[in-house]
């Protein structure tokens, strides 16, 4: 779950990591107070769960509340990749001497955290990686030891840094460990830290990702999931327990278990056709879950055929037909469908769906066969629909 | 032969009085597995389908010889069942469990660093040796003894495969599935060396997806000490950047992670990739054959 710049600022905080006092704002007039409250220069930058919002222009640097009220209405309603900017963050401003990046991530391959630290702050930290790469230290912590006070110091001392700026990311880094750990984070960003003219090493940007499996014992960060930034249909499909991603063809895709079903995308994407969606309806047969899941794809107005992928494994083929013939028929859907069943007793699924199914259901025998028709019926509806 | 699981493995289920795990030991006693033992803390003293349920694995262990576990224990006590597991001298342990929080196994697999046991999953179907073991929640009945060894991040898509392998009359030495987690407790490397060790094994089905860098190691190991041909294929192709994909694990998050990026990593391996499931048996029918 990745959160606000505000709302990583206010758990980093709770650590002990310094920020500049800053004000969330849903209005232009909000923006406008929020500044007069903060007084001098401001910066109000649009809150947005994708990065890029700076060369989007949704940074503005004001030095009244005129300006910042222009700025926030500015800002307020952009879109940013595609993410519509419903609040601004108002945030004081500081004499920056120096900028420098600090992350911590889940390092996959080594199974541990890792500890990105650079004094090339403020700029994308691939391209240093690229570039630069002498510009980055890199240290993995032991997850059972914790960050130890030595390697704090050769990260500092690998960097170059004295001084003041030594010990405040000194200070800064291990914050932002504990911060990393008692969050559950999978990855927590400062891009830009920054050395102020006086001294302080304060938090200037922040991303903050907390682990999914997680919230379970973070009922706090939990509360703060956006839901009028989720696509409703996502947001739907979370509710109800299913894996389901919206895309942006004209295919719905439904079936059991994550491979198979990002399998079926990729092979209706070589058969000529654009996936809709991703829907991982689970093991089973639940008639109700299918329904459900059906619903939520065919509600996607993009979708003019839908493709069924079911492997029957435990759940047995027969019985994977009758519960989707009942969710069928239960969401009354009049799309195009495409069965596709392979798995154990999947001749007997076939010949179930075969003899009992309404117009509009085909069924396939192999998953290359299912996509070329689902695409096909696809382009039929559209063609029908004079082009829609 | 087979790697992981075998004639000689005693199994022991942690979780066995849940749905879950109740469930699934009935098909692993039905496929002749030797299950001697169950772990229910609270529950010691009774038995379930005629297996003794412990109270800890300590006493499981103790009392029964059990030398692999397998576990159905919620996500917010499955990294101390894996703790409990690694303490109490497990060889291997299949974790099936979804949904553990990755600070969880990270130090679950830190610790691992310090015991002589093998950790498949978290968040993974398990391991099927057909004719000898079935420690998992694999459908049995797609399975034949074999020659193929099969390891894979994603259920569904193994069984899938697996199907079509079988359907061609090509049956499968053991069939591994690690697990969909962005930490999980054995990469491929780790199983391919294994198959690579295994003389019965003459040609490994690697199944791979978006997310992390594991089919690039791969890739490099595959090339470097293997002399058993390899198949690939990888999942994932028109998955849009920083959407997980069903698995906790599969998510495209730059460079790396991308399908494009681990097909040709493999293929620059000189190993065999289809571009869909069915080619799979195709493949690995061909290596076979020639």
């Amino acid at each position: 779950m990745d959160l606000y710049e505000y709302q990583g600022k206010e758990l980093l905080r709770s650590y002990g990591l310094e920020t500049l006092p800053g004000i969330v704002a849903g209005t232009p007039e909000e923006a406008s107070r929020a500044a007069e409250t903060l007084g001098g220069t401001v910066a109000v930058k649009a809150q947005v769960l994708i990065g890029g919002r700076g060369k989007a222009g949704g940074i503005a640097v004001v030095h009244n509340a005129r300006e910042a009220e222009e700025a926030a209405g500015r800002i307020l309603g952009m879109d940013i990749r595609g993410h519509t900017v419903r609040r601004v963050y108002v945030e004081g401003g500081a004499e920056i001497e120096k900028e420098y990046y600090l992350s911590i991530t889940v390092d996959r391959a080594a199974k541990k955290p890792l500890i990105l630290f650079s004094t090339e702050g403020g700029v994308d930290i691939e391209e240093v990686a690229e570039t630069k790469p002498e510009a980055i230290v890199r240290t993995h912590v032991d997850p059972l030891l914790g960050l130890l006070p030595y390697q704090v110091r050769e990260i500092v001392f690998a960097a170059g840094l004295s001084g003041d700026a030594a010990k405040g990311v000194g200070r800064t880094l291990n914050h932002l460990y504990e911060a990393f750990e008692g969050l559950d984070a999978s990855l927590v960003e400062i891009n830009p830290l920054v050395l102020t003219k006086d001294g302080r090493v304060l938090t200037l940007d922040a991303k903050v990702t907390v682990d999914n499996s997680s919230l379970y014992r973070h009922e706090d960060i939990a509360e703060l999931h956006d839901v009028e930034a989720a696509d409703p249909q996502e947001q739907r499909a979370q509710e109800v327990g299913l894996q389901y991603v919206k895309l942006d063809g004209n295919v719905g895709i439904l079936g059991n278990g994550a491979g198979l079903v990002m399998s079926t995308l990729d092979v209706v994407a070589q058969a000529g056709g654009e996936p809709a969606n991703f829907c991982d309806v689970g093991g089973g047969a639940d008639a109700e879950k299918i329904s459900t899941a059906l619903d939520i794809v065919t509600s996607n107005e993009q979708v003019e055929s839908v493709l069924f992928n079911i492997f029957g494994g435990i759940t047995r083929g027969d019985e994977v037909a009758r519960g989707l013939l009942s969710a069928i028929e239960r969401s009354g859907i009049e799309l195009p469908i495409v069965v596709r069943l392979d798995g154990t007793n999947a001749e007997e699924g076939r010949r179930i769906l075969a003899e009992n199914t309404p117009e509009n259901v085909h069924t396939e025998e192999t998953m290359l066969d299912a996509a070329r028709r689902a695409v096909e019926l696809a382009r039929g509806t559209r063609d029908s629909n004079g082009g829609r | 032969m087979a790697i992981l699981v075998d004639d000689n493995t005693r199994l022991l289920v942690q979780g066995i009085t849940g749905r879950e795990g109740a469930f699934h030991t009935g098909r692993m006693l039905e496929s002749g597995t030797n299950v001697v033992a169950g772990v229910t803390p609270g529950k010691g003293g009774q038995d379930h389908d005629g297996v003794p349920v412990f109270n800890t694995v300590q006493e499981a262990a103790a009392e029964t010889g059990a030398n692999a576990s397998v576990i159905f224990v919620p996500p917010p006590f499955a990294a101390d069942a894996i703790f409990e597991s690694l303490d109490s001298g497990m060889g291997t342990i299949c974790c099936i469990t979804e949904g553990i929080p990755v600070h969880d196994m990270m130090r679950v697999a830190d610790f691992i660093g310090t015991k002589e046991a093998t950790l498949i999953g978290p968040n993974c179907p398990g391991v099927l040796s057909p004719g000898k073991a079935n420690v998992s929640i694999m459908p049995r009945d797609i399975f034949a003894p074999g020659r193929v060894g099969v390891v894979s991040r994603s259920g569904t898509l193994t069984y899938q495969i697996v199907n079509e392998l079988t359907q061609r009359g090509i049956g499968q030495s053991t069939a591994v599935g690690i697990g969909g987690d962005p930490i999980i407790g054995t990469t491929f490397i780790e199983i391919l060396g294994k198959f690579e060790e295994d003389p019965e094994t003459e040609c490994v089905v690697m199944i791979g997806e978006i997310g992390g860098n594991a089919e690039q190691l791969a890739a490099e190991f595959v090339q470097k000490e293997m002399q058993t041909p390899v198949v690939a294929y990888i999942a994932g192709f028109t998955a849009p950047e920083g959407k997980t994909m069903g698995h906790a694990g599969a998510i495209v998050s730059g460079g790396e992670s991308t399908a494009e990026a681990k097909s040709e990593a493999l293929r620059g391996a000189g190993i065999r990739a289809a571009t869909n499931p069915s080619e799979v048996a195709e493949l690995v029918s061909e290596t076979l054959g020639g």
